[in-house]
């Protein structure tokens, strides 16, 4: 039982955790942005077990490299939603539709 | 010279139609009468040469149509079938042209009037010179087209365009029997040339088509073909409903078109094709019964109509139907020699009643008439040589003609001839020739004869037609009482070799010299029969018997007849409304403006923003609806990936359900 948990099935079970986890949220938008970075999280931590497993740098250079977009990418998204807090004094993900077809 | 016989009409139409303005009323009239008449002349001379002398010409004018085999040039023949066609049509146009001056005097439209007139002659000509078929149908068409436009002639009235319409489309029902005759003649023979077609035709006796297992002989299909072609213009049973309706036209048109000439056609085309159907007796008998029957039914129909013209109408259509038997019978040259005294007699009697109608201030009912053997009687005595003319009087022009057709069916009675249909013709024939001498006193006496019945200022002003009109109607007149003993011998004398090569009689066909040995009885019965219809008319309207029309059966009767056995209204209710009533609700309303516009414009116009309006829809603004699609998007790309048609099951699922 134990071979199967591996870093691999890891990594990938907190990915789809982590779509599960925008996916089903209907109300909290703090959820979905924590989802996210989990996500990034996840394939990030697959990529630096594939450099390891390759014995190739690569990987870890791209994992960094996604941390730092990961970190721009939150802070960004959270100014936003900052702004849009501001402005509608609300922020549950199913009140928000101003955009609707 | 033969090609000036053509020409000159279409000149003076062109002259008298484009340059009528300028011309005004005389000068059309002028320039269209010399063209006419020097076509009258030429075709004279065209008929010296070719009938007396037997120089048939043949020009070939310039190639027209050149596709493969098919090869078709304007080209023209004149053998003795054609030159008497041709002195028929240019004597009728011509004395018509020169009556209708003064008959139209006070029309505003005269130079129009001429060039119709002109135009119809032109194609009239084109008709009987052709050489080959197609060519031939351009003069049939055209002579459809003339009488339109001059049946059409006073068309702001109602009924004159009806009439128009009516006389061409049924017209149109013929025509496309003989182009689909004109298509299985090139089909079977490669050609369209008449030569070609008349000196294979023996050969193609035996040539059979197959229709669903079906065999039918080339030769049959061509000549039915044919023969509606000849049903549409000649009026026979079945197509006749346009002839009397075509009596609104002016009184000339009615003696140019619907007595002399354009009736003829169909006949004309019957005796051009006597090498063909020479070969299949179907046809000789489709032609006998068909022919019987319109003569019987006209004639019957003519005895109590009360219009003066549309009595002349049903006679004309009666005289076709004596005309087409004798070709059923395999005598053409005797329908011809009755076709050509027919346009002398009918057009004297035409212009006569146009006379009548002239003088009484456009009267036309012959209810309304009477006496006028005082008042005219110059028109009352040619009017009567008209009629005894046409109902076979002895030594006139009708009785060398009709009554050898008569002659000829009482020879094929005889039980080793072989021939029964003709005995069909000839008891019909015979009862119709009673009808004719009936009719025909029957308007005698209405018009001239009985105690008057019109307005006593109508009378007043009539009067006897000035010399322009008179010319033609005592040249008619003449050639009433002479063309038939003139033209016997020529034309339908014991072994008379005028008709050479033009019409073929098969030898067991022939019965000439047996109708010329006919027991002596039998030859006086159409004369007894005629003079009984005569003495009929006379002892209805002299002595007064009027205690019949109280009789509720003969009122009955009476009424049928008048009401020409409502061909026209079972017509109108079982066929033109049914067919007018489909264009509309299943051409029109079901398939143009249903299914089409359906799947088409206006189905697409009306799905297209249904399907846009279901697809807005799903951009609910919901950020997790967003992001199913999203997800759904990554499976779909999976799906793509690897396995395509599950792919494409999943998409149509989809589109579906959307």
């Amino acid at each position: 039982m134990l071979v199967y948990i591996n870093n691999t099935n890891t990594s990938i079970l907190l990915f789809l955790i982590s779509v599960l986890g925008i996916f089903l949220n209907q109300k909290n938008i703090l959820v979905m942005l924590m989802s996210l970075e989990m996500m990034f999280l996840s394939v990030s931590f697959n990529l630096i077990f594939a450099s390891i497993y390759l014995d190739d740098i690569t990987g870890q250079i791209f994992s960094l490299l996604i941390l730092t977009v990961a970190a721009a990418e939150s802070s960004i998204g959270l100014a936003i939603l900052v702004i849009y807090y501001r402005i509608r004094s609300i922020i549950t993900v199913e009140l928000m539709h101003l955009m609707k077809g | 010279m033969y090609l000036l016989i053509l020409w000159l009409p279409l000149l003076g139409s062109i002259f008298a139609g484009f340059l009528g303005r300028f011309l005004g009323h005389k000068g059309s009239s002028i320039i269209s009468l010399i063209c006419v008449f020097l076509s009258m002349f030429l075709s004279f001379i065209a008929f010296y040469e070719v009938g007396f002398m037997g120089l048939n010409q043949y020009i070939t004018l310039s190639p027209w149509i050149e596709v493969g085999i098919l090869k078709i040039s304007w080209s023209f023949l004149f053998d003795s079938l054609t030159v008497t066609m041709l002195v028929v049509i240019t004597v009728i146009s011509s004395l018509v042209h020169l009556y209708s001056l003064e008959y139209m005097q006070n029309d505003p439209h005269l130079p129009r009037f001429m060039s119709f007139l002109e135009i119809f002659t032109f194609f009239m000509l084109i008709l009987v010179t052709a050489d080959n078929l197609v060519q031939m149908f351009v003069g049939w068409e055209g002579v459809g087209l003339a009488s339109y436009l001059l049946i059409n002639f006073w068309f702001t009235r109602l009924a004159a365009n009806q009439s128009a319409i009516k006389a061409l489309v049924v017209n149109r029902i013929g025509d496309f029997g003989l182009s689909l005759g004109i298509l299985t003649i090139f089909y079977i023979f490669q050609s369209v040339d008449y030569f070609t077609i008349f000196s294979l035709a023996p050969l193609f006796s035996n040539y059979f088509f197959n229709f669903g297992g079906v065999d039918i002989s080339g030769l049959t299909l061509i000549g039915v073909f044919l023969f509606i072609g000849a049903v549409g213009k000649s009026a026979q049973l079945g197509l006749h409903t346009w002839l009397p309706d075509a009596m609104e036209g002016p009184t000339p048109v009615s003696a140019l078109i619907h007595a002399a000439t354009m009736v003829t056609a169909g006949v004309f085309l019957l005796i051009r094709f006597s090498p063909l159907i020479e070969f299949s007796s179907t046809v000789l008998n489709v032609l006998v019964i068909f022919g019987s029957l319109t003569a019987f039914f006209a004639g019957m129909s003519g005895i109590f109509q009360n219009d003066l013209k549309r009595v002349i109408a049903y006679s004309t259509c009666s005289q076709l139907g004596y005309m087409v038997f004798a070709c059923g019978i395999s005598c053409y040259n005797v329908s011809m020699f009755h076709l050509a005294n027919h346009a002398f007699f009918k057009a004297l009697l035409f212009l006569s009643a146009g006379s009548v109608i002239h003088a009484l201030a456009n009267e036309q009912d012959m209810r309304r008439m009477g006496s006028l053997m005082k008042f005219l009687p110059l028109t009352y005595s040619l009017m009567l040589i008209g009629s005894l003319a046409l109902a076979g009087f002895p030594f006139l022009t009708g009785f060398y003609s009709k009554d050898f057709i008569l002659e000829l069916t009482q020879i094929t009675l005889n039980s080793n001839v072989q021939h029964t249909q003709g005995a069909f013709a000839c008891w019909l024939g015979n009862l119709s020739v009673f009808f004719t001498s009936f009719y025909s006193f029957r308007l005698i006496y209405l018009t001239f004869i009985n105690s008057i019945n019109t307005t006593r200022g109508i009378i007043l002003k009539s009067h006897e037609p000035s010399l322009l009109m008179l010319i033609p109607l005592v040249i008619l007149g003449l050639g009433s009482i002479f063309i038939g003993y003139l033209g016997k011998d020529l034309f339908i004398g014991l072994g008379t070799d005028f008709w050479k090569s033009s019409i073929i009689i098969l030898p067991i066909n022939s019965y000439f010299i047996e109708a010329e040995w006919l027991k002596v009885g039998l030859k006086w019965l159409p004369f007894i029969l005629s003079m009984f219809g005569i003495f009929l008319a006379t002892v209805i309207n002299i002595t007064k018997t009027h205690i019949y029309l109280y009789n509720t059966f003969y009122r009955h009767i009476c009424f049928l007849i008048n009401k020409k056995w409502y061909w026209d209204v079972l017509y109108n209710r079982y066929f033109v409304y049914p067919v007018l009533d489909f264009g509309y609700l299943v051409s029109f309303k079901n398939l143009d403006r249903g299914f089409i516009e359906l799947l088409g414009p206006y189905g697409f116009s009306k799905v297209i923003p249904i399907w846009s309006r279901l697809l807005s829809k799903l951009q609910t603004g919901q950020l997790s609806h967003y992001l199913f699609f999203i997800v759904l998007g990554v499976c779909v790309f999976f799906l793509i990936v690897f396995n395509q048609t599950q792919l494409l099951i999943f998409y149509s699922v989809l589109v579906f359900f959307i």
